[in-house]
């Protein structure tokens, strides 16, 4: 690619795909964003209301240039079906993160206050951990995550985004 | 191609994955097959034993198999076939794969593979060739169950030729060919996934018609699409009723016959002083086909800067990959064309063609005429006693560039070379597919002492088939376009470029092939006439050339037209080539 991904024009964008569910495809695209060199930040695969089909969520960055040749060469890919980039729709989009956290017999109180607040779930308790499962948008996990980190996190698990388009909202 | 009778009565049969498979070939109209076999396609090649309808070439190594299916595909337009073993057979046709996936040529490759649940068990010549070829590939294919392998033949085939074409690839298991299914071969098929646009958005060509009827100063740049979409006579209407000019990539060569006064033959690193400049100078710049390939642009950023840009692909990826299109148009060239055609008017291009003329005149292709024998001398004197009528298949390299340059490109699908991928050793096999698919023009192979060493092996695939194809190996005792890099760019620090060469007509010789050498200009017209009047088998010349050449013009690889070096040989000593001198006089 001819623009570099450093400069200012840079924007995370998160592409919707569906594919068919064949064999090999998740490689296929796997291997087009190494062998162009693009960005993956995030890739979530899973199954759709449809078993021959898949869905993709892609979050990645780049500059306008570069996210129009991610979405051609994604749609040139013959077992792609539909590519949306979500970016400038609006989306609903969620990810979900598995936290556990250290705790003493004092701090254990604190840290279920701050889920609380964050209305996550308390999902496994152990006399020295509790574990916390987050869901949310990027920002909100992020946040959880930061606000847990002063008590020690023993180990996160964190999936990438999925996302789906709105519907519009038009007058009933 | 009409489906020979034969084939009637199959469907609806129960048969081997091996009867299926090559039945379905026969279904597909392939006349021509290129292979080698081996144990897991042992069934197939037990089935392709009685069959008379399809020619199976045996060439000498896959590589050859993979390039001889291009140059097929080349020359005639149809998709090139190709049979391959599995492990060792497969990595060997890689190279070929990757050669046609650069230049989007159509091949459908057929991989043996081993039994399938012994895959992913490091078996007895074993590789994930789909794993191995899913970057060089258009789609690829493992066929696990002998029911899907009809349709999957029929959904490679059509990838394979739709769209911008390109090679497919089918992974073949033993057990899936030995497995029996009743025979069905779909008439047609459809795909949910894969559905290339074709026709051109109208209120983009209209956009693109308004440009083109405003322009003062506008050119044509015509790549390979042309040829594959055989849109030779919209895009020669277009720019006859234009009085446009017109130049082309190497892959476009042929798209617009070279006499014409309108041709200013190649553009790009090695393209002609005048097409360069034009492109630097037009104001409105058509490219039909055409993928602005660095070989072509240089430093992107000034490529055609003076120029508002229409750009015409039928691949929506290769529009504003390099440089940004002005007027997009993404469809087939051919359909695009003919709207197009409609919808603009002739210009008044007598100022711009004036000095365009003056170019020509003032740096035409030229070189040193000292009595010694130069590779140019041999591809003008070609071009000239065939006219252009030859399918001409060139190498990597020096050879290569010369050949572009010099030869009178007449007709489309006579200029075969190895773009995208440079491949050396591309032309003997090619040449060879382009002649096993082509009798009616004499087929020329021109290739340099190096590249002709690698894939050498295919002159007893010549020989056995006594195919009438012309050899000329044009030997500097260099990897000449290297040396010269290293000339201009590496102080003269010839490393490992100095090759030494068989006495070539001994070889040709032991291989039962008639040759001969050359190393004096006199005898390069007498030589070239007596091989082509030699019609009913191969002959091989040799011709022995000054060892230090440059290719010029040349820009240098990232730079612009202002850098362009043009060939130090002033006008009075050199020759023009004929087909420039017919430019310079307007
Ligand atoms: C040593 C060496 C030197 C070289 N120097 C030069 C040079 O000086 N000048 C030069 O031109 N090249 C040169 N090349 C070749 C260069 O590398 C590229 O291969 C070539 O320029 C590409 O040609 P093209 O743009 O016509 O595209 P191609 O590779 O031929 O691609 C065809 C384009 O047409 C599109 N297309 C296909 N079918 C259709 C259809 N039906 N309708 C619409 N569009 C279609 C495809 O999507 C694609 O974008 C050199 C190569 C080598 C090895
Ligand atoms: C398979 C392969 N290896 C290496 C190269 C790099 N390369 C490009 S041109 C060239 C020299 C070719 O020499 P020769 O075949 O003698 O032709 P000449 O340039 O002398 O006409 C080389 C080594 C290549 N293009 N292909």
């Amino acid at each position: 690619m001819a623009s570099s991904t450093t400069n200012e024009h840079v924007k995370q964008h998160t592409i919707s795909m569906t594919v068919e569910n064949h064999f090999g495809t998740l490689n296929r695209i796997a291997g087009l964003f190494a062998a162009k060199g693009y960005n993956i930040d995030s890739l979530t695969v899973g199954p759709t209301e449809d078993d021959a089909v898949s869905r993709m969520t892609i979050v990645t960055r780049g500059d306008d240039q570069i996210i129009e040749q991610i979405m051609k060469q994604l749609h040139k890919l013959i077992d792609t079906i539909k590519v949306v980039d979500l970016t400038d729709d609006t989306f609903v989009d969620r990810e979900l993160a598995l936290v556990k956290v250290q705790c003493t017999p004092t701090s254990r109180m604190e840290i279920m206050q701050i889920s609380e607040i964050f209305r996550t779930k308390v999902v496994d308790v152990s006399p020295k951990t509790l574990t916390i499962e987050a869901t949310g948008s990027q920002l909100k996990v992020d946040a959880v995550i930061n606000m847990l980190k002063p008590f020690g996190i023993k180990e996160l698990a964190r999936t990438g985004r999925v996302a789906i388009k709105r519907e519009f909202q038009g007058e009933a | 191609m009409t489906p020979t009778k034969a084939q009637d009565n199959h469907q609806g049969k129960l048969m081997t994955g091996a009867e299926i498979f090559v039945r379905c070939l026969v279904e597909e109209g392939v006349d021509t097959l290129f292979g080698y076999p081996g144990g897991v396609v042992i069934g197939i090649y037990d089935v392709l034993h009685d069959l008379t309808h399809i020619k199976h070439i045996l060439t000498r190594h896959e590589q050859g198999a993979t390039h001889a299916a291009e140059g097929y595909s080349k020359a005639t337009g149809r998709p090139g076939v190709v049979l391959v073993t599995s492990g060792p057979g497969a990595t060997n046709a890689v190279t070929g794969i990757a050669d046609a996936y650069m230049d989007s040529i159509p091949l459908v490759v057929f991989t043996g593979q081993v039994v399938t649940k012994l895959i992913g068990n490091d078996a007895f010549q074993e590789v994930d060739i789909v794993g191995i070829t899913r970057p060089i590939t258009k789609h690829n294919y493992l066929v696990k169950d002998v029911n899907e392998l009809a349709r999957t033949i029929k959904a490679a085939f059509y990838i394979a030729t739709t769209g911008r074409p390109g090679p497919v690839l089918v992974d073949l298991p033993k057990d899936v060919l030995a497995a029996k299914a009743v025979f069905e071969y779909p008439k047609t098929i459809s795909l949910r996934s894969y559905n290339p646009v074709v026709d051109g958005n109208i209120r983009q060509i209209k956009k693109a018609a308004e440009l083109i009827n405003e322009a003062k100063r506008p050119l044509l740049y015509v790549g390979g699409g042309v040829i594959s979409s055989n849109a030779s006579a919209e895009v020669r209407a277009l720019a006859d009723k234009l009085h446009a000019p017109i130049t082309t990539t190497l892959h476009g060569l042929g798209a617009y016959p070279e006499q014409s006064k309108l041709s200013l033959g190649m553009l790009g690193m090695h393209g002609t002083w005048y097409s360069n400049v034009a492109v630097d100078q037009c104001d409105v710049l058509i490219a039909i086909g055409a993928r602005f390939d660095d070989r072509v642009t240089g430093k992107v950023e000034e490529f055609a800067k003076n120029a508002k840009k229409i750009h015409i692909d039928i691949d929506p990826s290769a529009i504003s990959k390099n440089v940004p299109a002005d007027v997009p148009i993404v469809g087939d060239v051919k359909r695009v064309l003919k709207q197009l055609n409609e919808l603009v008017k002739p210009l008044d291009t007598k100022e711009w063609l004036k000095t365009i003329d003056g170019w020509k005149a003032e740096h035409p292709l030229r070189y040193k005429q000292d009595g010694s024998l130069r590779a140019q001398h041999v591809i003008d004197k070609l071009g000239e006693i065939t006219d252009g009528d030859a399918i001409v298949v060139s190498d990597v390299g020096q050879s290569q560039m010369w050949t572009a340059q010099f030869f009178k490109w007449k007709h489309p699908r006579t200029q075969i070379t190895s773009g995208g991928l440079g491949t050396m050793g591309f032309s003997l096999p090619a040449a060879m597919g382009a002649a096993f698919g082509r009798r009616d023009l004499p087929v020329v192979c021109i290739s340099g002492d190096g590249g002709f060493q690698m894939n050498i092996q295919e002159l007893a695939t010549v020989a056995q088939n006594n195919l009438p194809l012309k050899i000329f190996i044009i030997n500097n005792g260099y990897l000449g376009m290297v040396r010269q890099w290293q000339e201009f760019f590496w102080k003269k620090r010839y490393s490992h470029t100095q090759i030494t060469s068989p006495d070539f007509v001994k070889v040709a010789e032991a291989y039962g092939i008639p040759a001969q050498r050359v190393s004096s200009p006199a005898d390069v017209e007498a030589t070239i006439r007596k091989a082509l009047a030699h019609k009913d088998g191969p002959m091989l010349v040799e011709f022995v050339v000054v060892p230090e050449e440059n290719v010029f013009p040349m820009i240098p690889a990232g730079q612009t037209v202002n850098e362009i070096m043009d060939s130090p040989e002033p006008l009075k000593q050199s020759h023009a080539t004929h087909k420039t001198m017919i430019h310079a006089k307007g």
